[in-house]
């Protein structure tokens, strides 16, 4: 018999939710932790929080496409004979050959150099299709040392020495065995097929001490032409940028956990590191502590989506900033267009980040070629030309309604935070106040 | 014979000499003197010099070397011949750790004893090492050959790919995924080859040594394994 | 993340040179510590009397008659060699205790580098040339010494967070690496009663040292419960009154390098610290094993 009285509705717990227990269950069914790709999923404190103080009365801002808003950059000028020069601050991140397929490497070269622009290699080596198409090409100089050679780095425009990314600060790459074709293997003296572990540290050298020698190594090699960068994951970035600085780095590249991955424990990408707005002034406090802010360039990334995000990057004292995340968005990843061969992949569009998998519809984070040939590195590059121009022009309207006739010339007091949380991050005050939280709490 | 006074000249010049020769001259023959430990000395070398270090060097001495053969008449620092793509680098003292590390081709011969991590990372190089090595050598060895005459330290190939490493003496303890291997004729005929080429033949003989290599357990995720990750 | 010297002298006519010795392979490391340096030197010992070594800002000031306060205050004789910021005080070795809190109440200001026989520490910020220079350590004799130049990681650049550290009367340690367990060894310490002077890793090793020291452990078996206990990267190099000891954590992969020759015990980050002592081409030259205790004493 029913009760004649109304019952408690059954009640969900918080702790243990639906996505919460059916990840206990995938692990309990199949013993593996989840690896995926991208970044952090979670929601966190961003440049969505900051808000530009435009010029009225106190200020007066520059007339939109007739009043000179530069947008050039110097990056490597402290020892590089040969610094370079870009004419935006949107520079294309590491992401390898492996990850990515041939014609997506080709897009962004393509690309980026339509715009004026440098692109980044990754764990995997240099390949020809994009220094072919490339005009500034940034070798990175990882731990796992695949495909390094000295040819390459003298062919490279600047050598990026990996410490850490923001997806995984203190972790090693990976690339699973079913994106390990031929070409891969080759290049990486690997066998085919087998899942590659890539190193946490260098192989040959610890902490900032032996940093200073390797990078000694490197310039020798490269006759002092190349500027290099020293690129490490947000975790202690005030430590890290000043340690770059010490050990002798031209450029730091700063990566913000937001920053993707193109395989990792999904543990590690959300758990590990500090969003790029919490980084972004410890690495400005620590060039500026030691004299170095605008001689040693600072790069930042992590989530940068838009010419606003550029705007404030650069308004925190970012010299540049680098992209991968929405570049693969704008070649065509994750695509609603591509949404039914997404629910065959059990996923949908926006969603999607087995890019380990290698069965990525859209051709770009896949070795198959049934998949990659699908993809148009024409036209992808066409598309995120557009994109970088489209940023850069957002980023010189808020400049310039800031007063600014040069991206470099924004400040942290052109912004003001919406969130108590944002205003302690980024060192700028909550709106409406003067109120900076946590000011003189140091790091 | 070019000598070279690395205290007088400095090393900027040194490099730079070395880097614009680049096979277009006779002079061939170099010998650098007053090294006094110095770091990165004849890095990036690409051209087939024969150059003498006299004296003992620092960081990297040899480092991503091409084409020439560099002998060493004293003990090398830290990561000797790291990244060698081809050529020949000869010790005749000690090695520090990271001896070869990453190399993708040529030949390392070192004929005192190599530190810790001897090989790590090895990309196809062939290492022949006179003495002993140090624990963690051929930590993650992809490809190449590594042999030792004398005896090898604790986690010998942990992690190992496809390198072949042989020892001649005992081995402290084998690293993760390394096993001993049958010696087959094949391996016995490489080994006379690198044992002739590193300088060794008259000190063993192929039958000597023990063949280590990947058990390849680690090749794919399996969570049985996972006390090895 | 730093650079080590070490010398401990077999041949007594090496003796006079030690400071010398020890300073030319100080500025040999500077690359790898530019942000400050220091030496602990051990000498003499033996003669019923004991050293302080003072550490002040204001030197002109708190130096002044502070012999003749002290010698007041104990009611012995009182030696005083001043260096710079840094002053050694000589009494009666069973003065120790009480010279100490007279010298907490008479200059409240100074800092203890040093207490001991045999030994002096100095350090300061700045190059290891400016600092070698400072304190004239060319001109210091001694049976053995250990030097360290800095390169700061986490933890302030000031004259307390140069090595290297005391960590008892006659002992002292020094630290190439960079712990990961720090934090909680030092709430740990501070427990048990230790005082911090610093937020340095290095701080909190040479007082889990002391800790074990006052446990009943001697310094071998302190340095190896510190195998067990202490986390992360570190090669350490530890003075005694009668000689000096060396350990890596178990990965080993900071750099350190021996030499030992009929008339010493060298050890040096990089061979380049070793390469102008005497007749070191024909030394035994070795890398020290991890995990691994190695002591020389006279």
């Amino acid at each position: 018999m029913t009760s004649e009285f109304p019952h408690t509705p059954p009640r969900k717990s918080y702790t243990f939710s639906d996505a919460v227990n059916a990840e206990i269950r995938r692990a309990a069914a199949t013993g593996i932790y989840d690896i995926r790709g991208g970044g952090t999923k979670r929601f966190l404190p961003h440049f969505d929080d900051l808000l530009f103080l435009g010029a009225s009365i106190s200020r007066y801002p520059l007339e939109g496409y007739r009043e000179k808003c530069a947008t050039d950059v110097w990056l490597g000028t402290r020892f590089a004979k040969k610094p370079i020069h870009l004419d935006i601050p949107v520079t294309i991140a590491g992401m390898s050959f492996g990850a990515l397929s041939g014609p997506a490497k080709e897009a962004l070269g393509r690309g980026a150099s339509e715009a004026g622009t440098s692109t980044t290699t990754g764990d995997g080596g240099m390949t020809e299709e994009e220094r072919g198409h490339s005009k500034t090409l940034i070798y990175q100089y990882l731990p796992s040392r695949y495909g390094m050679n000295p040819d390459d780095l003298r062919r490279a425009d600047a050598i990026e020495v990996v410490v850490g990314q923001g997806a995984k600060p203190g972790g090693g790459g990976m690339l699973l065995g079913q994106k390990i074709s031929d070409r891969v293997a080759m290049m990486r003296n690997l066998p085919k097929g087998i899942d590659q572990r890539s190193a946490c540290r260098h192989p040959d050298w610890t902490g900032p001490d032996d940093l200073e020698i390797k990078i000694l190594e490197i310039r020798e090699i490269t006759d002092w032409e190349k500027p290099i960068y020293v690129k490490v994951g947000g975790a202690r970035p005030y430590y890290d940028t000043a340690l770059a600085v010490k050990a002798g780095a031209d450029v730091v590249v700063l990566d913000g956990m937001q920053g993707g991955t193109a395989a990792t424990q999904d543990v590690f990408i959300e758990h590990v590191g500090q969003p790029i707005l919490a980084c972004i002034p410890q690495a400005v406090k620590a060039l500026q502590d030691l004299g170095m802010h605008r001689k040693v360039q600072l790069i930042v990334s992590g989530g940068i989506r838009t010419g606003a995000d550029v705007a404030k990057a650069m308004a925190l004292g970012a010299d540049a900033v680098a992209i991968g995340t929405a570049a693969l968005v704008a070649l065509g990843d994750n695509d609603p267009a591509l949404e039914a061969e997404y629910q065959k992949l059990q996923t949908t569009a926006g969603a999607y980040d087995d890019w380990h998998e290698g069965k990525d519809p859209a051709g770009i984070t896949t070795q198959d070629p049934e998949l990659y040939k699908r993809f148009d590195p024409v036209l992808g590059g066409r598309r995120l030309k557009n994109y970088l121009k489209v940023m850069t022009l957002e980023a010189q309207t808020i400049a310039r309604a800031c007063g600014k006739n040069h991206l470099h010339n924004l400040e942290p007091e052109d912004l003001c935070a919406l969130t108590i949380e944002a205003a302690a991050m980024a060192g700028v005050p909550l709106a409406g106040t003067g109120w900076i939280p946590g000011r003189n709490g140091g790091f | 014979m070019q000598t070279f006074d690395l205290a007088a000249r400095g090393l900027r010049e040194l490099n730079q000499t070395l880097h614009t020769l680049n096979g277009t001259t006779n002079q061939t023959a170099w010998e650098i003197v007053n090294t006094r430990g110095s770091h990165a000395i004849a890095v990036g070398v690409d051209a087939p010099l024969d150059i003498t270090v006299r004296g003992t060097t620092g960081y990297y001495c040899a480092g991503m070397n091409k084409q020439a053969t560099i002998r060493v008449k004293g003990s090398t620092g830290p990561g000797v011949a790291e990244n060698m793509m081809s050529g020949t680098v000869i010790v005749d003292g000690d090695a520090s750790q990271y001896a070869g590390a990453t190399g993708r081709g040529g030949l390392l011969v070192i004929k005192g004893n190599a530190s810790s991590r001897c090989g790590i990372s090895m990309k196809g190089i062939d290492i022949v090492v006179h003495g002993n090595i140090g624990h963690m050598s051929a930590f993650m060895a992809q490809s190449g050959n590594m042999v030792v005459l004398g005896d090898a330290g604790d986690a010998l190939g942990d992690s190992l790919y496809e390198a072949r490493l042989f020892v001649r003496g005992s081995v402290k303890s084998l690293g993760a995924d390394c096993i001993e291997k049958e010696m087959r004729a094949e391996h016995l005929e490489l080994l006379e080859d690198l044992l002739r080429r590193g300088e060794a033949d008259a000190k063993a003989k192929p039958e000597e040594f023990r063949r280590y290599g990947s058990a390849r357990k680690l090749y794919n995720f399996n969570i049985d394994n996972a006390d090895a990750y | 993340m730093c650079g080590i010297v070490g010398l401990f002298l077999k041949d007594k006519s090496l003796e006079p040179k030690l400071g010398a010795m020890l300073a030319e392979m100080l500025v040999t490391m500077t690359d790898r510590g530019p942000d400050s340096a220091g030496l602990a030197i051990y000498g003499g010992g033996g003669d019923g009397l004991t050293k302080i070594t003072v550490q002040s800002s204001n030197p002109g000031k708190d130096f002044v008659d502070l012999d003749k306060d002290l010698k007041e205050a104990i009611g012995k004789p009182v030696a005083m060699k001043i260096k710079s910021t840094h002053a050694v005080l000589e009494f009666p070795a069973d003065q120790v205790d009480a010279a100490r809190s007279a010298l907490a109440h008479l200059r409240p200001s100074l800092k203890i580098m040093s207490v001991g026989d045999a030994l002096e520490i100095y350090k300061e910020v700045g190059l290891p040339k400016d600092v070698a220079q400072r304190f004239d350590l060319a001109k210091m004799g001694g049976t053995h010494g250990i030097g360290h130049t800095r390169m700061a990681t986490e933890s302030a650049v000031t004259t307390l967070g140069a090595h290297p550290f005391s960590t008892g009367p006659d002992q002292c340690l020094v630290h190439n690496g960079s712990l990961s367990n720090h934090n909680g060894l030092r709430r740990e310490l501070i427990r048990l009663g230790t005082t911090f002077e610093t937020q340095n890793d290095t701080e909190v090793a040479a007082a889990y040292v002391s800790q074990k020291l006052k446990e009943g452990q001697d310094l071998g078996q302190a340095l190896e419960s510190g195998l067990d206990d202490l986390d992360g990267f570190f090669t350490f190099v530890v003075g005694t009154k009668d000689g000096f000891g060396v350990v890596r954590d178990p990965i080993a992969c900071k750099p350190a390098v021996m030499a030992e020759t009929d008339q010493y015990v060298a050890f040096g980050s990089e061979y380049r610290a070793l390469v102008n002592l005497p007749g070191i081409e024909d030394a035994r030259v070795w890398e020290p094993e991890p995990a691994t205790v190695y002591f020389w004493n006279h």
